[in-house]
């Protein structure tokens, strides 16, 4: 492999299981934060033992987040030295600001409310859980701006072909960021709310405190069902817009080599992939790549060799197609597992309507594998947005290729990349081994104390 | 000429600072913690003094690194590209530390907690020796080319001077862990600590001095040490015969301001360098040929002013809230029988409730 396969490589790997992370804290903040304000609003000590039980799923998780997190920020100067130098300056100040505003937040309170049960007033350290959840979902808003920048450039000028920022505003009201960010935030919702109900179902399968988790379970239903709806409408819009600014990327989504109108989307193809503008497209539905990618019934979508000749025009020959086998299937996971998504928690909140949520075995068994499909759906979503963008490191300004520190050889890169498989699966594989022990973990018995206002016990390492 | 560049060298030096301070003592505390807490409650007892504030410690480093890509993206290109291998060690170690935090306390095994103390002594130990070999080597130069690129192997980064500074850090953080757990244990585990701060004292001081002067020498004609490089010398020199007078509390303001004054010393001795070249002094990164724009350089301004002093309040609050001393008692097994027992309100529930968290398997606990 190439020193830019590796740096690639390695890149991609590091942010997957970076976003294993990040939706799982950015949702379970929420529900957790959620459930402790139910406590303090009403008293009852069952929503306390689900704020419990819940954080320390959340806690396990934030650790492997946060430092999983460092890795991201140096590996821009460590692999990207050429591409940090040219956009550090636009692209480094919504970084910096993050830390600044966001992770500091998050960091700081999570200790105080972790440590802090028994020493603040609850109301302060009900504020703390609340920050913390604000922190975490500002967290995600830097970087998605920064991100957007890389799909969509705004807000600079080029000065000695150097991008120069200009408009810091322009960075954050970015189209590709204010529908991305919103997409993250309900997709971290999903993710949250689908772990907590996993669990609420892996213990009602065992009979265990079935009216307390019968109660997580529908909380966590609330949540899931309006927050997946809205991801999927969030993230048609997104394609809207992506097929705005970075059409290749859309047209090889649907591996649409030529420019079509009306366009169909069809639902499998056997065959295609780079080499193959024939693929065997297998149950087209008329109309409906049309309206995904430009909201209009006759929509055009341009097809990849129109585009590929109008860049080599544009920008020189080479080669502008991204990996289209990717693309085709990595928007066909997210989509169809995020519809999946959905039925299920569907199908959960009428069987709550029925009070049949408990008893339902077959449900509760679907909801507890459903857990790995959020992760899926995750995955498959970044594929198709970063796979997407190449050959473009900042879509037009920059090649990836042109990116990578030009003086880092191939064995560091390969120390550094083994190095992060191996660190990242055993940290992985004990994350998990936690997260299942924790989760299969009967609830904090009730607190006997007469008295309401007792100190609830700090959580100590 | 733009002063908000050196304004955002100022800036970057204050994380740098602000980071060593604090998460200095995490990593002496993380070094000691076998030392001082001798056995499962003692060790427990020693992570706790800094449980509650290691996370957002360690946050300055992020943002140190963060504000040195977005103000001085040339720097931050170099130095990172440059201190490549040291940085893969810096990462394994700061992630192992920080699961070993959280994930330690989560199995009650012995070899499983074994497994978590030995990361984190390591970790904790690794952490600043390669922190001070990268800060060593922006002073001392490292082979870099006319186009800013570094062009020297893994062996340039561990010159004599980047190393010394390494164990000079590795030493100063010792003490002022041993000093920080002073002031947080009680009993045995403090005069534990206070053993191990008179211990290391005497060669932090030395190793101080040393680097300050060794400092001096590779970055400045004068003859005199300057203002900073004499403070940290004498900063040290108060620590230890602070340490020896057993005034726990000037001991480690002592040793905060011996690291703060270290920190410093690398920085206003490198200026308006950024990274030294050891190729040829006219291919030196400086902070005019690696900074960003003016306007990029006026909007962090702007969120600097704003949250810098934002996060000082809180995580000065933080520390007010967490001032108690830890006790080993807290964290002793009392009746392994026993469930998680109503803890009475009041001042007694933390001995209450971690008596309950050593008698695991625990229902529920995070």
């Amino acid at each position: 492999m190439t020193s830019i396969d590796l740096a690639r490589v390695q890149f991609a790997f590091t942010s997957i299981n970076h976003f294993f992370f990040v939706p799982i804290t950015i949702g379970l903040a929420f529900l957790t934060a959620l459930l402790q304000t139910a406590w303090y609003r009403s008293g009852r000590a069952d929503y306390l033992r689900l704020t419990r039980f819940f954080g320390a799923l959340l806690v396990i998780n934030v650790a492997i987040g946060v430092v999983t997190g460092i890795v991201q920020e140096f590996e821009f100067g460590m692999n990207w030295g050429a591409y940090s130098r040219l956009v550090g300056n636009v692209f480094g100040a919504p970084l910096a600001m993050e830390g600044l505003a966001a992770f500091f937040l998050e960091s700081v309170f999570l200790g105080l409310w972790l440590f802090g049960w028994d020493k603040l007033p609850r109301r302060v350290h009900l504020l703390t859980i609340w920050a913390v959840s604000f922190g975490s979902a500002l967290s995600a808003a830097f970087i998605m701006a920064a991100n957007s920048w890389m799909q969509h450039p705004v807000g600079y000028v080029m000065v000695n072909g150097k991008p120069q920022l200009n408009d810091i505003w322009a960075l954050l009201t970015n189209p590709v960021f204010v529908w991305g960010y919103a997409k993250v935030l309900f997709v971290s919702l999903v993710t949250g709310a689908m772990i907590m109900l996993a669990v609420s179902a892996w213990h009602l399968r065992h009979r265990g405190e079935p009216e307390v988790f019968t109660r997580s379970a529908r909380i966590a239903l609330i949540v899931l069902v309006p927050a997946m709806l809205f991801t999927l409408l969030v993230g048609d819009e997104l394609g809207v817009i992506e097929g705005k600014y970075q059409p290749m990327k859309i047209a090889a989504a649907e591996a649409q080599w030529t420019t079509c109108q009306p366009c169909s989307f069809s639902l499998f193809q056997i065959g295609g992939g780079n080499n193959d503008e024939t693929p065997t497209q297998i149950i087209e539905i008329p109309h409906l790549l049309s309206l995904l990618a430009t909201n209009h019934w006759n929509g055009q979508v341009v097809g990849m060799n129109e585009l590929q000749a109008q860049y080599s025009k544009q920008y020189g020959p080479g080669n502008y197609v991204p990996n289209v086998f990717i693309q085709y299937w990595s928007m066909r996971v997210m989509a169809y597992l995020g519809a999946l998504v959905l039925l299920i928690s569907l199908w959960g909140l009428w069987l709550i309507r029925r009070k049949k949520l408990e008893t339902s075995r077959i449900f509760l068994w679907v909801a507890i594998w459903s857990t790995v499909l959020p992760f899926a759906m995750n995955t498959a979503g970044w594929l198709l947005t970063e796979s997407g963008r190449q050959p473009w490191i900042v879509q037009g300004i920059m090649l990836t290729k042109n990116g990578i520190s030009p003086t880092v050889s191939v064995t560091w890169l390969w120390i550094s990349l083994i190095a992060f498989i191996l660190l990242y699966g055993t940290l992985g594989t004990v994350n998990l081994i936690l997260m299942l022990r924790y989760s299969r973990r009967s609830l904090e018995p009730e607190r006997t104390e007469t008295d309401p206002h007792a100190a609830v016990p700090a959580v100590q390492y | 000429m733009n002063h908000l560049i050196p304004f955002w060298f100022i800036v970057i030096a204050i994380l740098w600072t602000g980071f060593f301070i604090l998460e200095g003592f995490d990593f002496g505390v993380g070094m000691l913690h076998g030392v001082v807490g001798q056995d499962e409650a003692g060790r427990r007892a020693a992570i706790n003094t800094i449980g509650p504030l290691w996370d957002g410690n360690e946050v300055w480093l992020i943002v140190a690194g963060a504000s040195m890509f977005a103000a001085f993206p040339g720097w931050y290109a170099t130095m990172f590209s440059a201190l490549y291998l040291a940085l893969v060690l810096l990462l394994i170690s700061l992630i192992i530390r920080g699961v070993a935090f959280e994930y330690r306390g989560k199995r009650d095994a012995a070899r499983w907690r074994r497994t978590w103390d030995v990361l984190l002594t390591v970790g904790s130990l690794l952490a600043p020796l390669l922190l001070g070999i990268a800060l060593g080597d922006l002073l001392h130069g490292l082979p870099i080319n006319a186009s800013q690129n570094f062009t020297g192997s893994f062996w340039d980064l561990l010159q004599p001077y980047a190393v010394f500074t390494g164990v000079t850090f590795v030493l100063i953080c010792l003490q002022h862990g041993a000093t920080f757990l002073c002031l947080k244990t009680t009993d045995g585990m403090r005069e534990r600590s206070w053993l191990a701060a008179r211990r290391v004292a005497p060669f932090t001081a030395a190793a101080v001095t040393g680097f300050i002067i060794w400092t001096h020498v590779t970055a400045s004609t004068a003859f005199f040490l300057n203002v900073i490089e004499l403070l940290a010398v004498l900063a040290a020199i108060a620590a230890a015969w602070l340490v020896y007078e057993h005034r726990e509390g000037f001991a480690f303001a002592a040793s905060a301001v011996t690291i703060a004054a270290c920190v410093v010393s690398i920085f206003v001795d490198l200026y308006p360098n950024v990274m030294v070249s050891s190729t040829n002094h006219a291919y030196n990164l400086t902070v005019y040929n690696t900074a960003s724009g003016a306007y990029s350089l006026k909007a962090m301004t702007v969120v600097v002013i704003i949250f810098l002093p934002l996060v000082l309040g809180y995580q000065t609050w933080t520390y007010y809230v967490f001032r108690r001393r830890v006790s080993r008692k807290e964290f002793l097994p009392r009746e392994p029988a026993s469930d998680v027992t109503a803890p009475p309100a009041g001042s007694g529930e933390r001995s209450e409730s971690s008596a309950a968290e050593d008698a695991r398997p625990r229902p529920g606990a995070i």
